[in-house]
């Protein structure tokens, strides 16, 4: 094997071990010819370790994965959990479909805008918060939801939400 | 008589999701004891079971499975645990609480078909439920449930694994969920061929749903027989129907499939939020035509709903009282259809973004009777004229809530504004006090 590690360029090279690392383990679960399969949890992967799926990041799971750049791309851009932009560090997103919103969920939205000095989906000026709405989280019995950093939260409220953001780092 | 509870049972006792508690309780027996049945005697329990697909076409499971072509191999299962459709919130609860009653369906499953590799797609924004499967996976891994072996007992190899998406209503459709699997865009395929004759990597793949595969257990133990007898007619066994919106208590429900809407709501969900009166209800997730409250007096059972003129699904049940503005709801379902279209065929890709846009007028005031009218235009040739059923879902809503609550879209074209305001919502917009089977979700 040739040494690929910072061979895509602008990729720091201990970071691009790790996610060889990882993603060998992510590769057990597809068979050995069919490792294309994992482009979705590589591109994950990489958001987590680079920070979002940037054009290098793309290239580097596609050199991996045996397919070609224009593969990940379509795949990093079609899903809306893979970020092709660098992001916030801490990423909200409320649910505002029809039953959160019976429940409160598009309140909530506004005031979250209100809370963070948004106006709609955005990112605030120090990067600490991305926030946009969210279509419907499997969460509506426990109305309304949001993930924060794609853990879920459920019957919110305004008091909740300012704990829950107030617990971040 | 006490209700039978097949798959909510255990949700919410101590340690439920481990091993060595589902052992305690039962579980792997049907297993164990399909260990010692013909492959052809499961299939036979589970057609006489009718159990039908959960996951929203309620397609006959039992006669599904017996598409597969006879020689070909390998075959793949997927189980199909999206769960995106607006209002649906059940598979999550099997998952989290019960994932080895799942996992022990799917060993049972694949035993019956002859399949050694099985996938659980789940949505990506279920962090949670994605851990607990993944855990319960090695638990019956390093048990010798599965692996090279099924219950230590049998030289029948099986890998389960988890493969998490990343936010795509369209990836719940079967086609689209293999595309996806297999490292590309969720774009569905055109049908025929189906997936049980090629499917994932072009092989014969049965997808059902989290909900269908959970019950199979229960069916080889207490046989399909029984499980019929839960039901009526062509459908057997227990459904979760979710219930959400404007009710006293909003939660997931284990009934009979052929329970009664209006009891759903009026009785086991605790009735209309604040006293005030039922205006509508959508019975089977968001693309299901919505029922007027006069109409929900009906049996759940998908024929039976079908009868009545809209779709029992996914049994997600979203409840509107007098207080909501149809106009507002339609609106954000349109945007959600418009949101999600995968842009593959132009009907759904331009008919869905103009829905979006002339609801966005037509609640804001901003649109005449005219429009009305055109809205209804294009959701009628988005209909039937695409490859999958997501610009079916995307038009039913616009044709049923035009059909029941017309004077309402009429209202905002003359008053120039939404006649709600700020409560378009709802009078009550608050979390409120949930229900999950026996578990209770204080607000
Ligand atoms: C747009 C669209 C979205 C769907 N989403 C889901 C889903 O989230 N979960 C699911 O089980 N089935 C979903 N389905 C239905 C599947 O295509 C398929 O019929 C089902 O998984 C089969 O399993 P079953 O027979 O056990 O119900 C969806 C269908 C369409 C057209
Ligand atoms: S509508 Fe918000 S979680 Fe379903």
């Amino acid at each position: 094997m040739t040494n690929h590690a910072g061979g895509v360029e602008g990729l720091p090279r201990e970071k691009v071990e790790q996610f060889d690392r990882e993603l060998s383990r992510i590769l057990d679960r597809y068979p050995p010819d069919r490792k294309a399969s994992a482009m979705i949890p590589a591109l994950r992967l990489g958001q987590t370790l680079f920070g979002y799926v940037s054009p290098a990041v793309q290239a580097l799971a596609a050199e991996r994965l045996g397919t070609s750049p224009a593969r990940a791309e379509e795949v990093a851009t079609f899903y809306v959990m893979l970020e092709t932009h660098p992001f916030g560090k801490h990423l909200v997103e409320v649910c505002t479909s029809v039953s959160c919103s019976l429940s409160g969920g598009d309140r909530l939205w506004g005031y979250l805008q209100q809370k963070l000095a948004l106006a709609g989906a955005g990112s605030t000026p120090d990067g600490r918060f991305t926030l946009r709405e969210a279509e419907c989280l499997g969460s509506c019995g426990t109305a309304p939801a949001m993930l924060v950093d794609e853990e879920m939260y459920e019957q919110l409220t305004p008091q909740k939400v300012d704990q829950i953001l107030g617990g971040l780092k | 008589m006490s209700e039978t509870l097949i798959l909510s049972a255990r949700w919410g006792k101590p340690g439920s999701a481990k091993l060595e508690n589902y052992r305690a309780d039962g579980g792997y027996q049907a297993l164990d004891k399909a260990l010692g049945m013909e492959p052809v005697a499961v299939v036979e329990e589970v057609k006489k079971s009718n159990l039908r697909g959960r996951g929203g076409a309620g397609f006959a499971t039992g006669l599904k499975w017996t598409f597969l072509p006879k020689d070909i191999r390998p075959r793949y299962l997927t189980v199909n645990a999206d769960e995106s459709e607006p209002g649906t919130f059940k598979d999550r609860y099997i998952m989290e609480h019960d994932p080895h009653m799942l996992l022990e369906g799917i060993a049972i499953t694949c035993l019956a078909l002859d399949i050694h590799l099985a996938y659980i797609y789940i949505r990506g924004e279920f962090a949670k439920q994605a851990r607990a499967l993944e855990a319960a996976i090695a638990e019956a891994r390093a048990a010798g449930i599965i692996g090279p072996r099924l219950l230590g007992k049998k030289d029948f190899a099986l890998d389960v694994h988890v493969h998490r998406g990343a936010g795509a209503y369209i990836c719940g459709e079967e086609s689209a969920l293999l595309e996806s699997l297999e490292g590309k865009k969720g774009y569905p395929r055109l049908k025929p061929p189906f997936p049980a004759v090629v499917g994932l990597w072009g092989k014969p793949t049965i997808i059902n749903n989290v909900e269908t595969i959970a019950n199979v257990p229960w069916i080889v133990q207490h046989g399909g027989e029984a499980f019929a007898a839960l039901g009526v007619g062509k459908s057997g066994g227990t459904r979760l129907f979710g219930v959400s919106g404007h009710v006293n208590r909003p939660g997931v429900y284990e009934k009979p499939v052929a329970y009664n809407l209006k009891k759903l709501i009026m009785e086991d969900a605790g009735g209309v939020l604040g006293g005030r009166k039922l205006k509508a209800v959508i019975p089977g997730g968001s693309s299901a035509p919505v029922l007027a409250a006069h109409e929900i007096d009906i049996s759940m059972e998908f024929d039976a709903v079908k009868a009545a003129g809209s779709m029992s699904g996914s049994g997600g049940v979203i409840v509107f009282d007098e207080s909501a503005c149809m106009v507002r709801a339609l609106a954000r379902l349109a945007r959600f259809y418009a949101e999600e279209s995968c842009g593959q065929c132009t009907p759904c890709r331009e008919g869905t973004n103009w829905m979006e846009g002339m609801l966005h007028r037509i609640e804001a005031g901003h649109a005449g009777a005219a429009d009305v009218a055109r809205l209804e235009q294009v959701a009628n040739s988005i209909a039937g004229n695409t490859i999958c059923a997501l610009g079916d879902a995307a038009a039913m809503p616009v044709q049923s809530f035009l059909k029941k609550f017309k004077p309402e879209f009429l209202a905002h074209c003359e008053l120039r504004r939404c006649p709600c305001g700020d409560t378009a919502w709802g009078l009550t917009q608050e979390p409120r006090d949930a229900v999950a089977g026996p578990m209770r979700y204080a607000r």
